[in-house]
């Protein structure tokens, strides 16, 4: 048993916070430069340049990437052989948001109820998926995700005579619902399988993954790399202005699912796809 | 062709503006979201007047980051306008002329801004930090109790944007898509 003081937790996650909202990782910025390269719209050039500019502009002023620095989205993967002391985990995660949202000046975006909405002043409460897994590590990542692109994700309960067509129809649909509402160029998170809340979170973790990287399975692979070219057909380009980027990555993650059953999400962010990761 | 938009703007300086301008933006601007708006609009029907004189201004769809200490504001994108939709023809029936923001908006918005002579600029999403280098000044005029969603008066030199939907309803979201469409 190794034990482990949630101070540590508290102190990771404040850092986490700051740093994956100011800083571009560079798997997104180097699909900047390439998209700026490759672009046919001048306009489109000129926005990802901008984006550039604006990315070099934020991480060397610490200063967030996008004035919407999100709702803080937490995976925790907890060793099966860990013992938190000194006080509550959960309560020990929202200190570390609540610390970060205030001292590194990110903006504050959460209201305590969805219908009264009063702004809780500290970005808290966090959204945290625990899983438990062998070993005494602990592994976190902190994924704070703006609304604007938020707001542009469904979900499609698809039945299994849809099939990898309709699964490839639905995807490209909600990315061209989108349009130009979630700033693209967009990266997107593809849940398929498991049953209506898990194919949201595989949407979700498949945003973790940095873009370009490929699924270990064949025909998720294929897909990938169909569904990225023909979103990029779809002409939306950067900021709905017209241009061959509209997307620069898509991931997609998959789970067992029923008889009955082909679960879809569709997770879409902006290129702010902000994550950081630790493991304790 | 660049223009230089100086606020406030005129219904006739809005109705010279076309879609795809590119323009920047100096003088004085006001920031306002859902929440904002919706005090706004339920105040007037209660008899309270507007935080500002709407006529002629120009609202930036928009909830800015904290600003760190010496600097004026924080980051400051535009926020996603269509939310804003169900408020926008009121505020342009007011006399607003000009809205900025990113994203698509209703047919109701847009007849709106046809039948009154208003204008809907786009600046860059995701571009927050760059932007707010353009605000030299930023104070909150009203809703203080609504943090970032206050209504915050900003005082912006060469903020930058382009034209999308002009006041004849010309929207550059219909037009440029489809010409790298394959």
């Amino acid at each position: 048993m190794r034990e482990i003081d949630v101070s540590k937790i508290t102190n990771a996650i404040k850092d986490m916070c700051i740093k994956a909202n100011c800083c571009l990782n560079s798997d997104v910025y180097e699909a900047l430069e390439k998209a700026e390269r490759e672009e046919s719209s001048e306009i489109g050039r000129n926005i990802l340049s901008q984006l550039i500019e604006n990315a070099d502009l934020a991480g060397c002023k610490m200063k967030p990437i996008c004035q919407d620095t999100g709702m803080a989205v937490i995976f925790m993967e907890i060793g099966q052989d860990v013992h938190f002391t000194g006080g509550s985990l959960t309560d020990a995660v929202n200190e570390g948001v609540r610390r970060g949202y205030t001292e590194g000046y990110l903006r504050k975006s959460v209201v305590s109820d969805p219908l009264i909405r009063v702004n809780t002043k500290d970005n808290t409460p966090a959204i945290v998926h625990y899983d438990i897994i062998e070993g005494d590590k602990v592994h976190i990542e902190v994924a704070p995700k703006g609304f604007g692109s938020e707001n542009m994700s469904r979900v499609y309960m698809l039945k299994p005579s849809d099939g990898t067509e309709g699964v490839k129809d639905a995807i490209i649909d909600c990315i061209e619902k989108a349009g130009p509402n979630p700033c693209p160029p967009m990266v997107v998170g593809v849940g398929i399988g498991g049953n209506f809340e898990m194919c949201t979170k595989l949407a979700k973790k498949a945003l973790l993954r940095p873009i370009g990287s490929k699924s270990h399975k064949e025909h998720i692979r294929a897909m990938e790399e169909e569904l990225l070219a023909r979103a990029n057909n779809l002409g939306i380009g950067p900021q709905g202005l017209g241009g061959n980027t509209t997307i620069l990555g898509l991931n997609i993650e998959t789970y067992a699912t029923h008889i009955a059953g082909l679960p879809l999400a569709v997770n879409i962010s902006c290129h702010v796809t902000r994550h950081s990761e630790v493991t304790l | 062709m660049n223009i230089n938009l100086t606020t406030p703007v005129t219904v006739e300086k809005a109705r010279e503006l076309k879609a795809g301008d590119l323009v920047t933006i100096s003088g004085v601007i006001y920031t306002a979201r859902d929440a904002a708006h919706k005090r706004m609009l339920e105040n007037l029907k209660k008899g309270i007047a507007l935080p500002f004189d709407i006529k002629n201004q120009a609202i930036y769809f928009a909830g800015p980051a904290p600003a760190k200490p010496g600097e004026p504001i924080g980051s400051a994108g535009p926020t996603t306008s269509y939310r804003m939709d169900a408020y926008s023809p009121e505020t342009i029936k007011l006399g607003l002329t000009c809205m900025i923001g990113k994203g698509a908006r209703n047919k109701a918005v847009v007849d709106a801004m046809k039948k009154y002579g208003a204008v809907y600029i786009g600046a860059v999403g995701g571009a927050g930090a760059l932007l707010s280098t353009c605000v030299k000044k930023c104070e909150v005029v009203a809703y203080e109790d609504l943090g970032s969603e206050a209504v915050h008066r900003l005082e912006v030199e060469n903020f930058p944007g382009i034209v999308i939907i002009d006041s004849e309803g010309n929207n550059l979201y219909e037009t440029e898509p489809q010409k790298y469409r394959k």
